[in-house]
């Protein structure tokens, strides 16, 4: 699928992508911009599928980057998901929803709330109507937000309940080298809110220890002076689902990591092959129970199978990408969750050491 | 069915055109039963005609030509959204025929009420330019006058659409930029970023470097007691930087709240606009957003490294309390793992090399070949950058040489051969390991170097050399080009060392270089023996230059600096595609240097009041000086407002109350405007402002406190989030906290290379069915397949002139 601003350039510029597309060997390695004689390539990857740009001249390759990203969110916002059927199924929408982002190289209307009102996303009950009605998902008059100051809202929004949800989402990184003791840690947080409040409310959230919060972004709403001046978050939400602020805590801080991994992992290929037996275990939890843990491993190349038993959960293992997944679900103290087998290894590799990388959600 | 009178079927009919053309195929031949529907009434069906037109007007011209009075008819319609979007499609319709009717549309739409519209006439502009190169100075007109536009809306429009067609036009900023200064925060995202970048160009034409006084100084003089400070006593102790211009200031201190955005493009431009026009005591500020970058999407990550690894090459000190940050997860991908190496090693201190150092340990066993490779090079570059852990970095390389994987051999005896010549003093041990790898190591880099390295220093083994060079000349025939070139080498030094042993052996391999394919080596052949062996000639006794051919060829050689190769990127303008391609992009425009006499800042006073007055109406500029209060006024929605204030009648008093102090405000903010234009500086007025800001929101919040709950907070340990909703009952609020902790743990087990060793040592008799692979090395060293080579070259002849 293609679209053009400014002037048609041909298909064909996509080859120089698809080159590098095949001497890459995952996709996440293709470098985000690649240069061609005449164009700039730039790419984002977003589920299993790119997103390319091309440019011509000079420009902030983040900007592209960002709007590209943008692009997709948006995407998944109209269709709840974004991948390649669905973009082909709704081709119409996806092309006059471009159109609205993009003038001429440079961004028109982002912000969901004002595309929603210039196009209605789809649903099925709108498609019926439609059908029946004749009507169209266009509308015909202009959001007034787009003249407003607040471009992130539209107006007329009307609830019979009115309601607010906050989500927090804290992720914690952390890398612990083979003793257990942690090299790095740091928090990545977000507020997530879904606002359904009538008219144009102006809301304000404070914290009970915002020093917490040394490095924080927000959402184009929020009023960066109040902030700065008391710590208070002010301001007037957009309606929906949207991001308020994300924060990041860094290396500097103690971060308490929730679980801890007792692993021994031996591979040699005398015999049948390694062994694995790994433990997990709560940590710091501070008496909640920790739910739907994973974890992956990614084995060296030379493994070709494992048998494993687990006590919890159940684990696979794909042969092709050579990772090892283990679903483990819910923490019981009492009973720790533990997986051991052996590992067939093909002979004659080297083995390497496993980075048993763990992901816990 | 394009024909048909229902809207429903030819809604159908253009669908599928449009898909056509989405999938790049052919549709121009259906354009005259298109362009007959613009005139639809359905708005679907219109949108979807635009989209058509816009693509294949160019091929039919005369046929677009037909649409163009119904553009027009809708240009004068009261709806903004349809005169918006004929303008939009008018402009973009790339025919040379209705350039005069594009600008005239321009003009008018310039002048239009709605903002909208100006903000589309905006980004017409470039488009007509790009069509017409002559409607320059016409254009120009127009945008100066949506320069001086207040509206958010515009200006971002309107100084893109001055990027592409007058960039070299400054002097139209001038009156402008404390305006755009003031509204920086309140544009759209996507205008932030171009508004940032053009008022860096800006500032580097405009401003004196303000970091003149201090040049001599080291880099990076820590001034830890600003970091603590706030802005204005920050200003008030400037002494560092006295000449620092008023306006200068206002715009670092207008971007610094951008540093906050959720949009890495506008985080980034304040992060270049910093680097480049900031004092140097201040710009370590953007450090920590950039930082908070990392945790974004791999392509930002990866743009935004790189311009980390930029800044890091000159401003160590302002990433290292992050150091940690740039350790590598297992899970990154690969050239982001790359760009993390380059940063930790131009990161490196004395007092960090050691954690870098135990990381770069765990690293070398990954199983990522490129990233191996360049972990051993880092683990060079930190050798022979900081003298403290030299010694202890060759022990470690040494001990990779007995590697089962040929890709880490070798990798550690080019990084090992680059840090014996740093280091003049004698390691005949390491040598000697060395020499034994000829036998095994089959990776041409390797060998290259080894012999390089015996040739060199063939006195400290003088019963090795020989011998190697005699299995050399035996497998010359097969050896790649470099190894070649090497056995030369070695051969012709070994001949001015140790003459007894090797001259036959050194005749020898330059007859058969002599005869080889490729014709770089029967050069250097016929060019070393004309030295070495002057006898060949017809002159008989020793030539001047054989008799020298000993200081030629054994001439202490300088040892290779390693060094980032993100140093040259320097001329290009932080965060741009030139930038990071590290080439110039077509349309690339140069930062200008800093002026070494500031031009008169009296340009920028603003004494046109009136004339903005007159193109923005008036309830424009009162939203701009409302903006900054909570609530807002458009002409379009004020009844639908009401109509909602009578339903939440608490929200009435609220509202009233801040009209009120919306007025008031007005009123301050006019007097500071008089008071900008009588005096020049703005030292004086600015920290009233941010007195009046604090004092705002407190009035704010004590109205809010009245009506809302208090925000209980929750004993949780972090933070937790309560809402209120003014106009809804408390329990109509539902309380959702929800906690996910969700850490993703990564452990990288640390693996001692000693460890390591034990285990593949197991497995000795296993041949490796591993293929080295050699990558392009990062690291500040020379690509692998020109090192050796280029090397040679110029470490052979240091004084050619001879």
């Amino acid at each position: 699928m293609e679209k053009h601003w400014k002037s048609v350039i041909s298909r064909s510029v996509c080859d120089y992508f698809f080159d590098h597309q095949r001497k890459a060997s995952s996709p996440e390695d293709i470098p985000p911009v690649i240069a061609t004689p005449h164009h700039y390539l730039i790419s984002v990857y977003r589920s299993s599928m790119f997103f390319v740009a091309v440019c011509t001249t000079e420009v902030a390759p983040l900007f592209v980057v960002e709007f590209l990203h943008r692009v997709v969110d948006t995407f998944e916002d109209y269709f709840s998901e974004c991948t390649e059927s669905i973009i082909k199924e709704h081709y119409v929408v996806v092309y006059e929803l471009l159109d609205e982002m993009l003038d001429n190289g440079f961004p028109l209307a982002t912000e969901s709330n004002i595309l929603k009102e210039l196009i209605k996303p789809p649903n099925i009950l709108r498609t019926i109507a439609n059908t029946v009605t004749g009507k169209s998902n266009v509308s015909s008059t202009l959001p007034s937000g787009q003249l407003s100051n607040i471009p992130w809202r539209r107006t007329g929004v009307k609830y019979t309940n009115n309601e607010a949800y906050f989500d927090m989402i804290e992720e914690v990184d952390a890398i612990i080298d083979k003793s257990g003791s942690t090299v790095c840690a740091e928090i990545q947080g977000y507020i997530d809110c879904c606002i359904k409040l009538s008219g144009m409310p102006d809301l304000s959230l404070s914290f009970v220890n915002p020093r917490l919060f040394d490095d924080v972004s927000f959402h184009p709403c929020v009023r960066f002076k109040r902030w700065e001046s008391e710590r208070v978050l002010s301001f007037i939400p957009p309606d929906g689902n949207f991001r308020l602020m994300s924060y990041h805590i860094g290396s500097q801080s103690i971060v308490a990591i929730p679980v801890y991994v007792r692993h021994s992992l031996c591979l040699r290929e005398s015999g049948s092959g390694g062994r694995l037996d790994i433990t997990l275990g709560p940590k710091q939890t501070l008496g909640r129970t920790i739910e739907n843990v994973v974890l992956e491993i990614p084995m060296p190349k030379s493994v070709l199978n494992c048998g494993l038993v687990t006590n919890q959960g159940k684990y696979t293992f794909d042969p092709v990408s050579k990772l090892l997944v283990w679903e483990v679900g819910r923490i019981d103290v009492t009973k720790l969750p533990n997986i051991r087998g052996t590992i067939s290894l093909q002979s004659g590799s080297p083995p390497v050491e496993a980075n048993p990388s763990i992901n816990v959600s | 069915m394009l024909d048909s009178n229902k809207d429903n079927l030819k809604l159908e009919a253009m669908k599928r055109i449009i898909g056509m053309v989405a999938k790049g195929r052919e549709a121009s031949d259906l354009f005259p039963a298109v362009v007959k529907n613009v005139v639809s009434k359905n708005i679907e069906v219109k949108k979807l005609v635009y989209v058509y037109l816009v693509r294949y007007a160019e091929e039919q011209q005369d046929l677009a030509l037909l649409s163009i009075s119904t553009f027009q008819r809708a240009l004068k319609d009261p709806n903004q959204l349809i005169r918006a979007s004929a303008l939009r499609v008018l402009s973009s319709i790339r025919v040379t025929m209705i350039v005069p009717i594009v600008m005239l549309a321009i003009k008018d739409a310039a002048a239009d009420m709605s903002p909208y519209v100006r903000k589309t006439a905006a980004h017409a502009i470039p488009k007509l330019y790009s069509l017409d190169q002559d409607q320059k100075e016409e254009l120009i007109q127009v945008l100066e006058k949506l320069l001086y536009d207040k509206t958010t809306l515009v200006v971002g429009s309107a100084v893109m659409a001055f990027e592409e067609v007058c960039p070299e036009r400054i002097d139209l900023i001038h009156k402008n930029f404390r305006k755009l200064c003031s509204l920086l925060v309140d544009v759209d995202e996507w205008g932030q970023v171009v508004i940032i970048n053009m008022l860096t160009r800006y500032a580097r034409s405009q401003f004196t470097d303000p970091n003149l006084q201090d040049v001599d100084e080291d880099e990076e003089s820590k001034r830890p007691f600003y970091e603590d400070e706030n802005e204005v006593d920050e200003e008030q102790q400037e002494k560092r930087a006295p000449t620092l211009d008023p306006d200068h200031r206002l715009l670092l201190r207008s971007a610094k709240p951008l540093l906050q955005s959720r949009n890495a493009a506008v985080v980034l431009s304040v992060a270049q606009l910093y680097h480049h026009t900031a004092p140097r005591s201040e710009v370590h500020q953007v450090a920590k957003a950039m930082i908070r970058l990392l945790r974004s999407h791999r392509e930002v990550q990866d743009i935004v490294l790189t311009s980390i690894a930029a800044t890091a090459t000159r401003r160590k000190v302002m990433f290292e309390p992050f150091l940690k940050s740039f350790f590598v997860r297992s899970s990154d991908a690969t050239h982001i793992k790359l760009l993390k190496l380059e940063i930790l090693t131009s990161l490196a201190t004395e007092s960090s090399v050691g954690i870098i150092l135990r990381e770069l340990q765990t690293y070398v066993a990954a199983h990522d070949p490129p990233f191996v490779a360049a972990a051993i090079q880092a683990i060079g570059r930190c050798a022979s950058n900081i003298k403290e852990v030299t010694d202890t970095c060759l022990n470690g390389l040494v001990s990779l040489l007995s590697n089962k994987d040929q890709a880490v051999v070798a990798e550690s005896v080019v990084v090992i051969k680059k840090l014996l010549q740093t280091q003049p003093s004698a390691h005949r041990e390491i040598i000697i390991q060395m020499a034994k790898l000829v036998d095994s190591v089959t990776v041409p880099q390797a060998r290259a170097s080894i012999l390089w390295l015996l040739g060199e220093y063939s006195e400290r083994v003088p019963k090795i050399a020989p011998d190697v060079l005699r299995k050399m000349a035996k497998t010359f025939t097969s050896e790649e080009d470099i190894v070649k070139l090497q056995v030369m080498t070695l051969a012709v030094k070994l001949c001015l060392t140790n003459p007894k042993q090797t001259k036959l052996l050194c005749q020898y391999v330059l007859q058969l270089a002599k005869y080889d394919q490729n014709y770089d080596l029967r050069d250097r052949a016929r060019f070393l023996r004309h030295i070495i062996f002057p006898a060949d000639a017809e002159s008989g006794g020793p030539t001047r230059l054989s008799k020298q051919a000993k200081k030629i060829f054994l001439a202490p050689k300088p040892a290779p600096v390693p060094e980032s190769h993100f140093k040259d990127r320097e001329q290009f303008q932080l965060g741009s595609l030139s930038h990071y391609i590290n080439t110039k992009a077509n349309g690339y425009q140069e930062l200008p240097p800093f002026p070494l006499e500031a031009p008169d800042p009296k340009a920028r006073d603003v004494e046109t009041e009136p004339q903005v007055m007159e193109q923005a109406p008036l309830f424009t500029a009162k939203k701009v000086s409302s903006k900054k209060d909570s609530k807002f006024y458009s002409d379009t929605e004020s009844p639908e407002d009401e109509s909602e204030e009578d339903e939440n009648s608490s929200d009435e008093d609220d509202d009233d109350d801040e009209e009120e102090e919306d007025s008031s405000s007005d009123k301050d903010e006019e007097e500071d405007d008089n008071e900008d234009e009588e005096s020049s500086g703005l030292e004086e007025k600015l920290p009233k402002k941010v007195v009046k800001s604090n004092a705002k929101p407190k009035s704010d919040e004590e109205e809010e406190e009245d009506e809302s709950d208090e925000d209980d907070s929750s004993s949780e340990s972090v933070s937790d989030s309560d809402s209120e909703d003014e106009s809804s009952e408390p329990s109509s609020v539902p309380k959702k906290q929800t906690r996910n902790a969700k850490p993703a743990k990564e452990s990288t087990p640390v693996v001692k290379p000693k460890s390591n060793l034990d285990l593949l040592l197991d497995l000795d008799d296993v041949s490796p069915a591993f293929t080295p692979i050699m990558t392009p090395s990062l690291g500040g060293f020379l690509t692998p397949m020109s090192t050796p080579s280029s090397q040679v070259k110029t470490q052979l002849f240091p004084d050619i002139q001879v």
